[in-house]
């Protein structure tokens, strides 16, 4: 395959054949159904606030204002301080970036050791750390404030970033493993006997094959740090608090009527970082393919 | 990972040198629109004194910000100082000895005498030392009725519950909501505690909830209380909105013609122009059986190292009970001072009536000081049940009420 | 496996396959004083009666008695059941089939996955407000039906405590499904070509090469995604503040929420402690047979 930044599946015979249109037409619809709410976001985020409470949801904005989106990146308030979601924007950023370089780096090893090297126990940390994913975190919030203290970490970036690394692990590391595994033998045994090693072997020849991996690492990781709010408050100082801190001060703090137009602004503000990421990632995506594609 | 730890141990020192004297992180979780006004107050008057108020605000109340704050104080970087509901809360963070005691400052501002009622007092000494500051006085026991709803159904305002039943069907013809209510538990069990006092008495509220007596829990007058309440849940049928201010704003609309709130719903109709006695009305115990409960909140202070930021709590501690912050802060706040020796003549109807109750000694305790909060999310669990299941019969959730009267502790 | 080929010569056992131990370091660390260490903590402490602060005086049985007697936690478990396999079977459906859909070499396929999956991005808290809007009987779907015409629609899951578990169930799958979806997409990804040549070749149609080759070779993917599913499902906790905060009622509590609340708005912690220490056994009940099948025994070949 020369051209192989294309999907594998079947090909389609015609281009106008029955089976096109039905496919394009169930694509379609779905994604209309996907994309209504933020239609219904987007469009209440420009109206002003009566004629939200006159108007359904789906009618789009007569008036069309970007007050509700000023408001809510500088001048909605959390308790005394007016600056909206500006406060914690870069905040947000510096806790991003090394939780989710370390996390995805650490599960990365972590799944090839698995899937490649396996010694003996492995397979039973592995369970517990499976296991480990269905415990409501909520439960492990005081004895890791504990350990956290023992380990001299507690209220730093730093902290907060190991315990973004713990909470991604069990996810990210089956993510790993499953994918190495699934990558061809004889590439490994090939690799071997040229004389590679375990690190040698991760990074010439599982870390370039793996690009589709790491995005669906990256989009996991990135939404769900950039959207904890949590372990943001818990284990930090108000100094790094997050983006989010704000947005939940937005939208949970009613003043007299809830200010839809300004909550949903809010939201679309902060959810603008991951999504710029998707539709980033998704080049890379396809690309990773044709990575994939070397012993073709 | 030899890097790796490197960088942390590096993160740590730089993150432990980072704290400044004079600057005090205070939490709290009041960020609606009067409230934050209020909060200003305390703020500014802080940093008058050449002291730094970091603001740390919390939306969510209890729930949200209380893991925060525990989570703060166990990890050993505590805040400065933080809000909390006085009364059995903040026990066991006092019996750990990680508050602050703050008796000699208390002792040196004579709170014992200025403290107005002084059962808020009580709910801030363990072993005859103070550990918190009572800032203000919140009652629930008011029901927020709409003129306008009432006019244009053609009836009279009501001036009690009896009257407020009897004018519950022309609302309905009007195709107003009666009662409106929000579904939140707390609002729903703060509902039923005002019926309970207004309609069962002082006498029968302290036996069940202080006493603990389950049998008059489960007795006859207590069963006329929830048979009132499934009257309530009746005229509530119809409201259908979440947050209790969402509620408030149906009354001050008119499209509802009461609803049965604390005092801090009186911000809201300031915040919208109205005025008591004009737009609306209030009936301090339902009209039937005037009295308040003391609740409130109040400021702890966890202990610190730092000699200069203990001088600064005390500081702190003593600008929120002296008497022009109190006036300052409770006016924007719309609760009443726990002072007894200030002028609020600049007060609105409403509080005015509260004071005048409060003047008179006509106070109880309220729900926080005399029930655990476990107890209470019990109670509160059953309540929001109770009222929005219309097949949960009046003699089913006294039953459920008594038993857990009886195992409270 | 590829580690058992490491029969050329034999040093120390420790030392062999020593950089793969290193490299596992932090996973073993984790495992052990994070997910063991913290879950034996929280089942110590849940034999006692700590309220605000966790301190070890013990009461026995009592939490798991009282919370065994408790309504709403009867009402969380039966939710949790509904809504975790509802979820479970329509996500994995959905997100498996719109990755086979996008996989057809379809034009604008970027445009098309950033739609599905863009609802990830979004946080809980407001992917229930916009839900619990679209869903409000007032001024959401079922106002516009009935605009169109249709005057006797009813549409208000949300109000309804019999089915306010599926009018959560909507905004969940949504805000998931492209995920599972990415997730299958990679999977389909690494199929090789060649299996789709062979089975055109031999004339199986489409649909039966997904259901007989594609799906059992993506075996490894399903496992991901069930385990991000269901572990999502355990700990289902926002969506349903947001929506419905538990309502009408106590119809729409799940076990997280009741874990939470009693920790710390009730400042009872053992019996948030009992309530989760019975989540996990209930979890590790169902999984532990299927992962010692899945990653213990049997050789991967």
């Amino acid at each position: 395959m020369v051209d192989a930044a294309h999907p594998r599946g079947p090909k389609p015979r015609r281009r106008l054949s029955r089976g096109n249109i039905m496919l394009y037409g169930t694509l379609i619809v779905v994604a209309m159904y996907y994309a209504l709410p933020l239609y219904v976001m987007i469009v209440t985020s420009l109206k002003g606030m009566p004629e939200i409470r006159m108007g359904n949801v789906f009618s789009p904005p007569v008036e069309i204002t970007f007050q509700p989106w000023v408001k809510a990146w500088s001048e909605a308030c959390t308790g005394i301080n007016c600056d909206g979601l500006s406060r914690g924007f870069w905040n947000s950023v510096q806790i991003l970036i090394p939780s989710v370089f370390l996390s995805i780096i650490i599960a990365s090893i972590n799944g090839y050791a698995l899937a490649n090297w396996r010694f003996k126990g492995a397979d039973v940390f592995f369970t517990i750390l499976i296991l480990g994913a269905f415990i409501p975190y909520q439960v492990m919030l005081y004895p890791i404030v504990i350990i956290l203290r023992e380990m001299g970490l507690y209220g730093s970036l730093w902290g907060l970033v190991l315990v973004h690394t713990v909470f991604g692990m069990p996810i990210l590391t089956l993510l790993f493993r499953n994918y190495f595994s699934a990558i061809p033998e004889e590439l490994f045994k090939a690799a071997r006997v040229d004389g590679a090693g375990f690190w040698g072997i991760y990074f010439r020849i599982m870390l370039p094959m793996s690009l589709p991996i790491f995005v669906v690492a990256m989009i996991l990781q990135v939404t769900g740090i950039w959207n904890d709010f949590l372990f943001g408050v818990i284990y930090t100082r108000p100094e790094i608090y997050p983006m989010t801190v704000q947005l939940n001060n937005i939208v949970n703090s009613v003043q007299g009527v809830k200010e839809y137009n300004v909550n949903m602004a809010a939201t679309l503000l902060t959810g603008l970082v991951p999504l710029t990421i998707y539709f980033v990632s998704g080049k890379l995506f396809v690309r990773g393919i044709a990575a994939g594609a070397v012993k073709g | 990972m030899k890097t790796f730890s490197k960088l942390l141990t590096t993160a740590a020192f730089l993150t432990a040198g980072a704290t400044h004297a004079t600057e005090l992180e205070v939490t709290h979780w009041w960020t609606s629109g009067g409230e934050a006004a209020a909060v200003t107050e305390f703020a500014n008057a802080f940093n008058a004194t050449g002291n730094t108020w970091i603001d740390g605000a919390i939306a969510g109340s209890g729930g949200t910000a209380r893991p925060i704050i525990i989570s703060r104080i166990l990890g050993g970087d505590p805040m400065g100082a933080t809000q909390l509901n006085h009364g059995r809360q903040a026990e066991e963070l006092v019996e750990a000895g990680l508050m602050l005691d703050l008796t000699d400052i208390a002792t040196e501002g004579d709170w014992a005498n200025v403290v107005n009622p002084t059962s808020l007092l009580d709910a801030c000494t363990l072993d005859g030392k103070i550990y918190c500051v009572p800032v203000n006085i919140h009652s629930w026991q008011w029901i927020w009725l709409s003129n306008k709803a009432y006019a244009d159904a053609g009836v009279n305002t009501p001036t009690n519950w009896d009257e407020f039943v009897a004018a519950a069907p022309a609302l309905e013809a009007a195709g107003k909501v009666p009662l409106a209510m929000g579904q939140q538990p707390w609002q729903s069990n703060g509902a039923f505690g005002v019926m309970a006092i207004a309609i069962g008495g002082q006498d029968l509220w302290n036996k069940i909830n202080v006493d603990k007596d389950s049998d008059a829990a489960a007795g006859p007058e207590m069963a006329k209380v929830f048979e009132a309440a499934v009257t309530a849940r009746e005229m509530a049928a119809n409201s259908r909105v979440q947050d209790w201010n969402q509620a408030t704003n149906m009354v001050i609309t008119g499209e509802a013609g009461g609803q049965i709130m604390g005092d801090w719903a009186q911000g809201e109709f300031q915040i919208a122009g109205q005025t008591a006695g004009e737009e609306y009305e209030c009936l301090p115990g339902l009209g039937v059986n005037e009295v308040i409960s003391t609740g409130g909140d109040a400021f702890y202070f966890p202990k610190s190292d730092d000699p200069d930021i203990t001088a600064a709590q005390k500081e702190l501690a003593k600008l929120m009970i002296s008497q022009e912050v109190q006036v300052a802060f409770n006016l924007k706040k719309g609760s009443l001072p726990v002072r007894g020796d200030i002028d609020l003549s600049s007060a609105n109807d409403c509080m005015k009536k509260g004071l005048e109750i409060l003047a008179a000694g006509n106070v109880m305790l309220s729900g926080d000081e005399v029930l655990s909060a476990d107890t209470q999310g019990q109670i509160e669990d059953l309540m929001v049940e109770f009222w929005n299941d219309p097949s949960y019969s009046a003699a089913d959730a006294q039953a459920a009420y008594a038993a857990i009267i009886a195992d409270a502790d | 496996m590829a580690t058992s080929s490491g029969t050329s010569k034999r040093p120390v056992r420790l030392l062999r396959n020593l950089n793969a131990k290193i490299a596992s370091i932090p996973m073993v660390a984790t495992a052990l004083v994070i997910f063991i260490g913290c879950t034996a903590w929280t089942i110590l402490y849940s034999f006692t009666d700590s309220k605000l602060l966790p301190r070890l005086n013990f009461v026995g049985f009592e939490q798991y008695d009282r919370l065994w007697g408790t309504r709403r936690w009867l009402v969380s478990i039966e939710n949790l059941a509904w809504y975790g396999v509802c979820s479970l079977v329509l996500t994995l459906v959905i997100g498996f089939t719109l990755a086979a859909l996008l996989d057809r070499k379809v034009r604008f396929e970027n445009t098309f996955r950033t739609i599905l999956l863009y609802p990830f991005a979004l946080s809980f808290i407001v992917t229930g407000l916009v839900w619990q809007w679209i869903l409000n009987p007032d001024f959401g779907v079922q106002q516009v039906v009935r605009n169109w015409g249709w005057e006797g629609f009813t549409f208000d899951p949300l109000y309804n405590p019999d089915i306010v578990i599926f009018g959560i169930l909507i905004a969940g799958i949504w805000q998931g499904s492209g995920l599972i979806m990415v997730i299958m997409l990679a999977g389909l990804r690494g199929i090789d070509e060649d299996i789709w040549k062979a089975a055109r070749v031999d004339g199986i149609p489409t649909w039966k090469t997904y259901v007989v080759v594609i799906i059992p070779m993506m075996r490894p993917v399903f496992v991901t995604a069930l385990v991000l599913i269901a572990s999502g499902i355990v700990k289902v906790y926002d969506l349903v503040v947001a929506q419905t905060s538990g309502g009408p009622g106590i119809a729409s509590e799940v076990p997280a929420k009741y874990v939470y609340d009693k920790m710390f708005a009730s400042q009872n912690l053992a019996q948030g402690f009992a309530a989760s220490t019975m989540m996990l056994v209930s979890v590790i009940i169902i999984l532990i047979p299927w992962a010692y099948l899945e990653f213990g025994g049997k050789k991967r070949g």
